[in-house]
């Protein structure tokens, strides 16, 4: 019998990791943004789509969802769904700017055991914080976390986008969450969305993506979503599955019912089909071409040759699509350097997404 | 692992069949974790039902060579609250 891992790259019965976005609008519009949110679109779900869609779900044991955005919670039936969810077993694990957790909400939301809730937040202080994430929005995120530790949520867990600003705060990311009995959790800056405009400035350095990797090998409790895998090539794995999981495991239904393999790949090339289609959900996760296709061997490319490549599998496919990198090549965040010449010798890179953002263009001052 | 003590599967657990064997999720404490083995699989179902681990072995046929191994990834489950001591 083939080893788990690679049973799991040629795809399960349904997704284990399925993010849902529910809708494009959102109150803040952070500049790293990974589905160019914004404005609500007209096509979106509707609520009885989106309770239907989650009678699938039960149907395929996907045991719990991650609901994001846009800002979920400024859907008017948000908790309608998310309350429908957990009573068909579907358990939900949702991020929020925090904007609408008020006092009331985070009782609501306290009543229930099956949801969790992700505070995001980009910087341990406002500074570094708003400056990604616009005026206001740390002290409003705290205001949330305030509520929640008021309402005796329980643990819920403070997210962190890790970037070349913040990752020299990371013991401050860690007192402030241990100060709320929260848990932490750091992903990785991809270039998706708006984020492939802010990337090359935001993604930590490589000194500084050495000193995340030994700073996380020393704390096997910070939760990652097996974003880091990359730096595996290090040394030592670091906990989790270290595998791409798009198509595999991992697949990501935006606001429309369009299903993509992965949240960070919201681009024409990576939409499988839609949840809207005849056969449903499950027909696009089982007979999708795509999906087919990412669950065959992929080639190693020019990361065959490396000595890292067991651990590190050449990263991330996303992080490469979106910086005009070969596929089966190195990651642009290679720790070894390996994709740092053919980086420099990219002409045209992909257009983004589908895209969401508000007309009105936002300030970007940066400090 | 006690071969005499009798085990189930966790009340707040849900076994999800996949081609490799199952995905086992607990809705308490959220943890994940695979169940590696179609054997595996039948044998975590069928702990209810008999009196003791020893007993539920002989009805899956897994021969005394393997109860070691058996038992060491029982005890991974038991840790994770994916099993639990039954009541007698
Ligand atoms: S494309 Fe990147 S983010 Fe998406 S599943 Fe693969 S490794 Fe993860
Ligand atoms: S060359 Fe490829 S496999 Fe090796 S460390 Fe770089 S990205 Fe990973």
């Amino acid at each position: 019998m083939p080893p788990l891992v690679e049973q799991l790259k040629g795809g399960l019965d349904a997704p284990i990791c399925l993010t849902w976005e529910l809708t494009y609008a959102c109150n803040l519009a952070c500049i790293h943004c990974l589905s160019s949110s914004g404005r609500r679109d007209p096509r979106e779900l509707t609520g009885d789509e989106c309770k239907a869609f989650i009678d699938e779900l039960a149907r395929l044991q996907v045991f719990y969802v991650n609901i994001g955005g846009g800002e979920p919670t400024i859907r008017p039936d948000f908790f309608e769904i998310v309350e429908h969810s957990v009573a068909q077993g579907v358990g939900v694990k949702f991020s929020t700017n925090g904007s609408q957790i008020d006092p009331v909400a985070a009782r609501r939301l306290a009543g229930s055991n099956y949801i969790d809730v992700q505070i995001s937040i980009d910087g341990a202080n406002a500074f570094t914080n708003d400056a990604v994430r616009g005026v206001g929005s740390f002290a409003t995120a705290r205001r949330a976390m305030d509520n929640l530790a008021a309402a005796n949520f329980g643990q819920f867990k403070i997210s962190v986008v890790v970037t070349r600003e913040n990752v020299d705060q990371l013991d401050d990311f860690e007192a402030l969450a241990l100060g709320y009995g929260a848990e932490l959790r750091l992903t990785r800056l991809r270039p998706a969305g708006r984020g492939a405009d802010s990337w090359d400035r935001l993604h930590p350095t490589n000194g500084q993506q050495r000193e995340l990797y030994r700073w996380l090998v020393a704390r096997p409790h910070v939760l990652t979503g097996d974003s880091f895998f990359h730096l595996s090539a290090l040394g030592e794995a670091l906990p989790g599955l270290n595998l791409c999981g798009a198509g595999r495991i991992v697949c990501l239904i935006d606001p429309v019912g369009d299903v993509y393999a992965c949240p960070f790949v919201l681009h024409d090339d990576f939409k499988a089909g839609s949840v809207r289609d005849a056969g449903g959900f499950t027909s696009v996760w089982r007979e999708s071409q795509l999906f087919l296709e990412l669950r065959q061997p992929q080639s190693a490319g020019a990361c065959a040759s490396c000595g890292s490549f067991d651990s590190c599998q050449g990263g991330c496919m996303a992080a490469k699509f979106f910086t005009g990198l070969p596929l089966d090549g190195p990651d642009p965040e290679c720790v070894w350097g390996n994709a740092d010449e053919a980086l420099a010798l990219v002409g045209a890179k992909p257009s983004p997404g589908p895209g969401h953002s508000k007309p009105t263009p936002v300030a970007l001052s940066r400090r | 692992m006690d071969s005499h003590a009798a085990y189930r599967l966790h009340p707040q657990v849900a076994l999800r069949p996949e081609p490799f064997g199952a995905l086992a999720y607990h809705y308490g404490n959220r943890k994940l974790v695979f169940l590696k083995t179609p054997t595996m699989v039948a044998l975590v179902r069928s702990l209810a039902d008999h009196g003791s681990l020893a007993e539920a072995f002989k009805a899956a046929a897994i021969p005394p060579s393997k109860h070691a191994s058996y038992e060491r990834a029982l005890a991974d489950l038991e840790a994770s609250e994916i099993i639990c001591a039954a009541a007698r």
